[in-house]
């Protein structure tokens, strides 16, 4: 294989557009849902907030304004073809400025501060963003990009559960932790889950589980079971739309797996809100 | 469905029980977690607050940036209890309402009952849907703490429910 040389600009370019459009058009996986969920809610304050959330859908991509104004921390998993040269500067300060760019081009909120516990400035392009790297074979770059809320992000966890807990206990820590979220994290919530690898091998899959599309299951059965069952445990809660009562607390669970150690089995419970924005591209 | 209008009056306060739909109309402060561990501070301080806030109704909101066009960006609620531990002070110094989303804590109903005030939730995650009802925005303080700044909007028909009453009684669901 050839090796193929990309313009850094092009990689700006393709992230900028890529945080824009996850901000302005939901995806249809999440409408599709939403409208479903409407048909279905048995609460009629349920029902009038799908309605609410549906047309602000509409809005937002009609006037190209946010869905909502939690633009997000910017997250990107990415796989890196290692045929690929990056021309003209460098891959990951080409993805910041993509980033920076769709945020201050785009109107879209900067939420990220500089320190974590004592400055705490706004650094008023939204960057850093998050970028987790994979090398894998071939000439290509994939992006897979999601820029999730802080109000469900905060409502997450982690949990080193180990083999003997096995499924019940995984499916205990879960709808502990829907139900300590209760109606803070803007239900109807999408749940991804990492199960397996180590403490933080979880929590990266959780978040990538969050950005798979929700009309979509696990390829092994078992799992793609289990996604069903939460779902309907979640719904069952009655927490429902805004958190207002009824049957639509969760719109899709999704689950990805990995291996892991002997001695363990690490659970994370990425809890997304309504507005699940994600997109992926090809360059 | 409900209209109200604003400043609230105790009067009115009374009347609003948990459950009820309402169309805000008035102005309104905004304020979240930045302004408001600064206005707490200061009240623990004894020194003046840069926002006279009694009578006022208080919206958990960091807009998004407005387009050219537009009197704000979206500015959906964020999650209230953020605020839990600095509410019941400001609730002492004359506030008589939020508009957030989500749950409260003990502290903060007892101190909503106490200096009779109200919680109204507006649906999170409908920022520009919400965006629509606000008719303009002037900064009032904190200019440095950007979309966590403090400003007085102006509301047309703000679309809310009233989540926890002046009495103590909530809609919010509790879970099975």
């Amino acid at each position: 294989m050839e090796i193929r040389r990309i313009n850094a600009t092009d990689i700006t370019e393709t992230v900028k557009k890529l945080f824009m459009d996850m901000n302005y058009y939901i995806g249809e996986d999440i409408l599709c849902a939403l409208k479903n969920a409407k048909e279905k809610e048995v609460s009629p304050v349920g029902k009038n907030v799908l309605d609410q959330l549906i047309e602000n859908h509409k809005i937002a991509s009609a006037e190209e304004v946010p869905i909502c104004q939690d633009t997000g921390m910017a997250v990107l998993f990415v796989e890196y073809g290692d045929h690929v040269v990056i021309e003209n500067g460098s891959f990951e300060e080409a993805v910041q400025e993509g980033v920076r760019q769709a945020y201050i081009d785009g109107y879209l909120r900067k939420s990220v501060v500089s320190d974590p516990v004592f400055d705490r400035v706004n650094t008023k392009d939204n960057t850093p963003a998050i970028i987790y790297t994979s090398i894998v074979p071939g000439d290509k770059i994939h992006i897979l990009a999601g820029c999730k809320g802080f109000g469900s992000e905060n409502m997450s966890s982690v949990k080193m559960l180990t083999p003997s807990a096995g499924v019940d206990g995984i499916k205990k820590f879960i709808m502990d932790t829907v139900k300590y979220a209760g109606p803070n994290p803007c239900p109807p919530i999408v749940v991804g889950i990492g199960i397996g690898g180590t403490f933080e091998k979880a929590a990266m899959l959780s978040k990538k589980a969050t950005l798979r599309p929700i009309d979509t299951h696990n390829p092994d059965e078992r799992y793609a079971a289990l996604e069903d069952e939460l779902l309907t445990a979640i719904n069952e809660t009655g927490f429902g739309p805004a958190g207002l009562g009824g049957s639509t607390t969760a719109l899709g669970v999704n689950i990805e797996t990995f291996p892991t150690h002997i001695a363990g089995m690490p659970v994370a419970v990425n809890i997304c809100c309504h507005a699940a924005r994600h997109k992926e591209t090809t360059i | 469905m409900k209209r109200i209008t604003l400043p609230l009056t105790d009067e009115v306060i009374r009347e609003l029980h948990a459950g009820d739909s309402v169309l805000i109309s008035g102005t309104v402060i905004t304020g979240r977690d930045a302004a408001h561990k600064r206005l707490y501070e200061l009240i623990q301080e004894g020194k003046p607050l840069p926002v006279d806030i009694n009578g006022e109704v208080i919206y958990y909101v960091g807009p998004a940036p407005a387009k050219p066009g537009h009197a704000v960006g979206p500015a959906g609620p964020t999650s209230s209890y953020r605020m839990d531990k600095y509410t019941p002070a400001l609730l002492d110094r004359g506030l008589k309402g939020m508009i957030g989303k989500g749950a409260r804590n003990d502290e903060v109903v007892e101190s909503m009952i106490k200096n009779g005030a109200v919680y109204f939730a507006a649906i999170g995650g409908a920022a520009a849907l919400i965006s629509r009802s606000i008719k303009k925005s002037e900064l009032l303080a904190y200019e440095d703490l950007g979309t966590e700044a403090i400003y007085r909007f102006t509301v047309e028909d703000f679309p809310a429910i009233v989540v926890i009453d002046s009495k103590g009684n909530s809609v919010l669901a509790s879970g099975k």
